[in-house]
């Protein structure tokens, strides 16, 4: 507790310093983030917009793979199939995003810059990618949790009314638990949202408002890890990628307390 | 066959699909690593200092800053997120505070490790004036990991059964010591798997560290814990994008190395889950 309440306090107080020097609405609305020229601009829009676009095309990819996955998991895998695979996945979490930014580097990348002949493979697609890796393992996990949670009387009832296994699946076990599978989802967008490293090392770090998925990006956690060590303390760039940190903050605030009302909401309609 | 039977059979073919495309990059990505990696590896790579701009020698430093960090990490996130729990699940009345509590520390699991790292520097490195050094980088990664041990070990401790304390509070003993030779003794598993995934997961992460600890290079061991270090993760961040021209095969071997790591922590966190699974059911 004490320590949430000192990261906002820690975040804030050089956050807010940066607004003696520029004004809320450019830091907010500004198109342009030029920290280092000769007449800064620190205009956050072009990095929430990397940010939405890695996310938004991770999640494109891992939501259909992780909620199959996580069918797969829990109703078509017999039990040591399934003790094996949760085990991996697992594992998938444990992979420090350095080493996935790595490989991105050498091996995706080529990958993607000879798949759609570009000049370069450092994309926001190829983030997109590696992100969703990152993602997976949270949406299967919790998926495959909100699956397994149902009264077993859901299953059996709809077998025993002659309907197959996979109608079962579809149309009784996936829509009770829907709402474990959307915070699953959530979680995962969290995670995507706030993954640095593997985002810093492949998506070509070119910070401009872009929705083409196949042009360099830049996300606000990679300005902040590849910004800060040129800054001087308490300096103005500083204190932008402090406040770049407050937004990041707020964001998965945001995030994990909805998905936290998801959850406790499909609890109660549980019981 | 019937057109049902047929619809089923797609159907699982899909879902099929998705799990094999879940778990061919699991074993791509570890295979390939171990592959190019493991020809690189050997005494003198991991027991030497890095040469030549890191371009020859070994990461005998990186290692040694990656054990300091992860034991200054443990030093503060163990008593630190075990009391909490032991608070939080023995102690704390159920009310609105501890239902926010637990909202805080869900959500502290959320944020994003570069704003830790943002918080590392702004309180350790700078207010608390610890400089770039491995005790602000075991804070700051112990903070990372805090929500991962108090989350598994108020798990673990749940699942006590509310027999074992009742009959040791009927025998006449305080509460402290039956929590602390009858609750804690048969929770330990539970908490020790919790511990070990919190300190495989600070043992890799980078953003943090890059901003609290990370020296670029250092071809020499950290001397005290206000010392800089080079550690695994940021040593391969560096090697893979700051420096020009870098043998391969070093970045591979540094990359199997911290999977290696990793893997090991992994490895007895899962074992002992899985023995205490077969223990609960007999």
């Amino acid at each position: 507790m004490v320590i949430v309440l000192l990261i906002f306090f820690f975040l804030f107080r050089s956050g807010i310093a940066l607004f003696k020097d520029i004004s809320l609405k450019d830091f907010l609305f500004g198109k342009n983030w030029f920290p280092v020229s000769s007449n800064p601009q620190y205009g956050i829009l072009p990095l929430v917009a990397g940010s939405l676009l890695v996310t938004a095309g991770a999640i494109i990819i891992s939501v259909p793979i992780g909620v199959g996955c996580a069918i797969y998991i829990s109703q078509v895998a017999g039990p040591k199939t399934r003790t094996g695979l949760k085990i991996i996945i697992e594992f998938l979490s444990a992979i420090p995003s350095v080493v996935l930014g790595f490989l991105g580097m050498v091996v995706l990348s080529m990958l993607v810059k000879n798949a759609f002949s570009l000049s370069t493979g450092f994309t926001a697609l190829t983030g997109s990618i590696l992100v969703s890796l990152m993602a997976l393992p949270t949406i299967v996990s919790i998926a495959d949790d909100a699956i397994n949670a149902l009264p077993k009387e859901y299953n059996e009832a709809s077998l025993a009314l002659g309907a197959t296994k996979w109608e079962t699946i579809r149309y009784v076990l996936v829509p009770a638990a829907s709402s474990g599978i959307i915070a699953g989802i959530m979680l995962g967008i969290g995670r995507a949202i706030g993954e640095t490293m593997t985002v810093m090392m492949v998506t070509g770090n070119a910070a401009k408002i872009t929705g083409n998925i196949l042009s360099p990006a830049r996300t606000m956690t990679a300005t902040i890890a590849a910004e800060m060590g040129d800054t001087v303390r308490n300096g103005t760039h500083y204190n932008a990628l402090f406040a770049v940190g407050i937004v990041l903050l707020l964001m998965s605030t945001a995030i994990n307390i909805i998905a936290d009302y998801v959850v406790s909401r499909s609890k109660k309609e549980a019981q | 066959m019937d057109k049902k039977k047929i619809q089923e059979k797609v159907a699982f073919s899909i879902l099929t699909c998705t799990m094999l495309l879940v778990v061919i990059p699991i074993i791509l990505i570890i295979g390939f690593i171990l592959y190019k990696g493991i020809e690189t590896i050997n005494w003198g790579f991991i027991t030497e200092m890095p040469r030549k701009g890191m371009k020859e020698g070994g990461i005998y430093p990186a290692i040694v800053g990656t054990v300091y960090l992860v034991l200054g990490t443990m030093a503060f996130a163990l008593p630190l997120g075990i009391g909490s729990a032991i608070y939080l699940n023995e102690y704390a009345k159920r009310g609105r505070l501890t239902k926010l509590i637990r909202l805080a520390i869900l959500n502290l699991a959320g944020v994003p490790s570069v704003v830790y790292g943002l918080f590392g520097l702004g309180l350790f490195v700078f207010f608390l004036g610890f400089g770039t050094s491995i005790l602000a980088g075991s804070l700051t990664l112990a903070c990372l990991i805090l929500p991962v041990i108090i989350t598994a070990s108020e798990e673990a401790l749940k699942s006590v059964p509310a027999e074992y304390r009742e009959a040791s509070l009927a025998l006449g003993v305080t509460k402290w010591q039956t929590i602390r030779h009858v609750v804690l003794p048969y929770a330990m598993p539970g908490i020790l798997t919790g511990a070990i995934l919190g300190i495989g997961r600070a043992a890799g992460e980078t953003a943090p560290i890059l901003l609290t600890v990370a020296a670029f290079f250092l071809p020499r061991l950290p001397k005290s814990i206000f010392d800089q270090a080079m550690v695994l993760p940021y040593h391969l961040y560096i090697i893979s994008t700051q420096v020009p021209n870098m043998p391969e095969g070093i970045q591979y071997g540094t990359a199997l190395v911290l999977l290696g790591v990793i893997s090991i922590f992994f490895i007895i966190a899962t074992t002992i889950r899985i023995k205490m699974k077969v223990a609960n059911r007999s």
